[in-house]
């Protein structure tokens, strides 16, 4: 636990000292907030709730979580630190889990930084405030397994475009798995039972039915089961590249 | 504290560590020398954890660092070929986090990273990113790295790669000063420096370990050990060589380009004996017209090469 915590005050540490942090947050409330005003029609639907803001959040994480993840070890292949930090006294799996843990509680504060929304809709109307819990919540864990996915993708090379590109297309994949044009595809000849799987293996599906307010143990499940495979992925990959 | 058992690395097709079986003990320090490619880096960094061997083990502390890596890796400090270090933290910061990371707390921490800090003179640019300081103090973090633990094994690969001769001497220092008690390797292609610190010279060359022994016993296998130059004027010269090549413990007389009106002869001794007092002798006894007799001891640089030329001479043999 103490090595986790070391390792993660030091990688953010790192995005304070560097413009990182500032610019990530800026862009993140930037867009967050100009797609919900402008592109779900915030004020238009007249509704006091979240949900033309948290519906866009699928989409940019699809590439701001790859632009936070990309670094995670790409970089530290790139200048040598690799070989520093897995020569100290620390486990892999405590070196992968503090990395994300860094990178998952500096996109957590991101979305914190989110409230004046949620004073917003406070003060227009009386939304459920439940169902905004329950949504950033939501949206938290959808990041986790975003940046799960691209944590691993990033140990797999040390140039941080292609970890960025290959882990913005994987988490694509997994966004857009649940939606009709992809289910379509496999509906005239694939068993119901296989649609299904690939229809739960969606990041949308779920997300959809957590902004809704419906807190069920299976949403929670599937993000959580996500984040640890990746992880564990993630630990085999830099496991394996020790083996050269 | 350091034992390999036929260490093994294959990249592919290309083995990098072939073989290597060596065991380094407490107050050694064990000059790794090779040409570029020779397989130095890999092997420290399978015993530092970093890679895994093909095949073969590799013991620290009596830990074996397949089976007990973290272990292994808090008894040795580590300074990775060009002494990486995070670029964008200060050398306080950094320190610091070593320090934490090597379970260091409170006012042991402090204590720690401050005794660190002075060893390596450090003091100045505590407060500087890294990324912005000169090679010499890059490279100085990287080895504050290695050694705030104060390890049992410390393992430099390459420390003192672009340090001005001050710093080199510094860092030879800092060698010296721990070796007490320490099993150090440290990697290098700079010969002088194996002189300098070294108790012990590991020669290994595409992956195969050539040589093992002191920098004394290295230096005896040169041709040139304990040979004699004789100076004298240039119309003695063949008389002069023609009484030395008659000495028992000769084995040949060289002449070399001597200056205008001056001879020089280098003698060969036979097997590296000395036979400096030899040739005084038969000088004084025959009253023959030297002026000057200067002992050579052969140079690591030489042995070097014939070893290393050697294996590879045998490598092409074998393609």
């Amino acid at each position: 636990m103490r090595n986790i915590r070391i390792i993660a005050l030091r990688e953010i540490s790192g995005y304070f000292t560097t413009p990182l942090a500032f610019v990530f947050t800026v862009i993140f409330l930037a867009l967050t907030g100009a797609f919900a005003f402008y592109v779900g029609g915030f004020f238009e639907r007249g509704q006091a709730d979240l949900r033309a803001f948290f519906e866009f959040h699928p989409w940019l994480f699809l590439f701001l979580v790859p632009a936070i993840a990309m670094r995670l070890w790409a970089e530290e292949r790139k200048t040598g630190t690799i070989e520093l930090l897995l020569t100290l006294p620390v486990s892999t799996t405590e070196a992968v889990l503090g990395k994300f843990l860094a990178a998952w509680g500096f996109i957590g504060v991101a979305l914190v930084l989110t409230f004046p929304m949620w004073i917003t809709v406070n003060v227009l109307g009386t939304p459920d405030n439940g169902v905004i819990a329950t949504s950033y919540l939501g949206s938290f864990f959808m990041a986790g397994a975003f940046l799960a996915i691209g944590s691993c993708i990033s140990a797999l090379t040390k140039n941080q475009v292609i970890a960025f590109i290959v882990a913005s297309a994987a988490c694509f994949l997994f966004t857009m798995s649940g939606l009709e044009m992809v289910l379509n595809f496999f509906r005239g000849w694939a068993p119901e039972m296989l649609i299904d799987a690939i229809a739960s293996m969606s990041f949308l599906i779920h997300f959809d039915s957590v902004t809704k307010g419906v807190i069920d143990l299976k949403d929670a499940v599937y993000f959580l089961s996500l984040i640890a495979f990746w992880l564990f992925a993630n630990v085999a990959v830099v496991e394996l590249k020790k083996a050269g | 504290m350091i034992r390999l058992r036929e260490l093994t690395k294959k990249f592919g097709s290309l083995t990098a560590v072939d073989g290597i079986s060596l065991s380094v003990g407490g107050g050694e320090v064990l000059g790794f020398l090779g040409p570029n490619g020779a397989g130095k880096s890999t092997t420290m960094k399978m015993v530092s954890g970093f890679l895994a061997p093909t095949s073969g083990s590799a013991n620290v502390c009596g830990y074996d660092v397949a089976e007990e890596p973290v272990k292994v890796k808090s008894r040795i400090g580590y300074l990775p070929e060009r002494g990486p270090s995070y670029g964008d933290m200060t050398p306080r910061s950094f320190l610091d986090f070593i320090a934490a990371i090597r379970g260091f707390d409170g006012n042991e921490k402090t204590r720690r990273v401050a005794q660190t800090v002075e060893r390596l003179a450090l003091g100045e640019v505590l407060g500087q990113t890294i990324d912005t300081l000169s090679k010499g103090f890059k490279s100085r973090v990287g080895l504050a790295q290695a050694i705030l633990h104060d390890p049992e094994v410390l393992m430099l690969d390459e420390p003192t790669d672009g340090l001005d001769p001050n710093q080199k001497h510094h860092v030879r220092n800092l060698i010296l000063e721990m070796a007490k008690d320490k099993a150090i390797i440290v990697s290098t292609h700079i010969l002088e420096e194996v002189e300098a610190v070294c108790t012990r010279v590991v020669i290994i060359a595409r992956g195969r370990l050539l040589t093992d022994g002191t920098p004394e016993e290295l230096l005896a296998r040169s041709r040139h050990h304990n040979s004699v130059l004789v100076t004298m004027d240039a119309s003695a010269a063949e008389p002069v060589r023609k009484e030395i090549a008659a000495l028992n413990g000769v084995e040949g007389v060289d002449i070399l380009d001597g200056l205008e009106d001056r001879a020089r002869l280098r003698v060969l001794a036979k097997q590296g004996r000395p036979i400096a007092i030899e040739i005084s002798g038969l000088i004084r006894a025959k009253n023959l017209p030297v002026r000057e007799l200067q002992v050579e001891k052969g140079s690591l640089d030489e042995v070097f090469r014939d070893i290393t030329r050697a294996s590879e001479g045998m490598g092409e043999g074998d393609a």
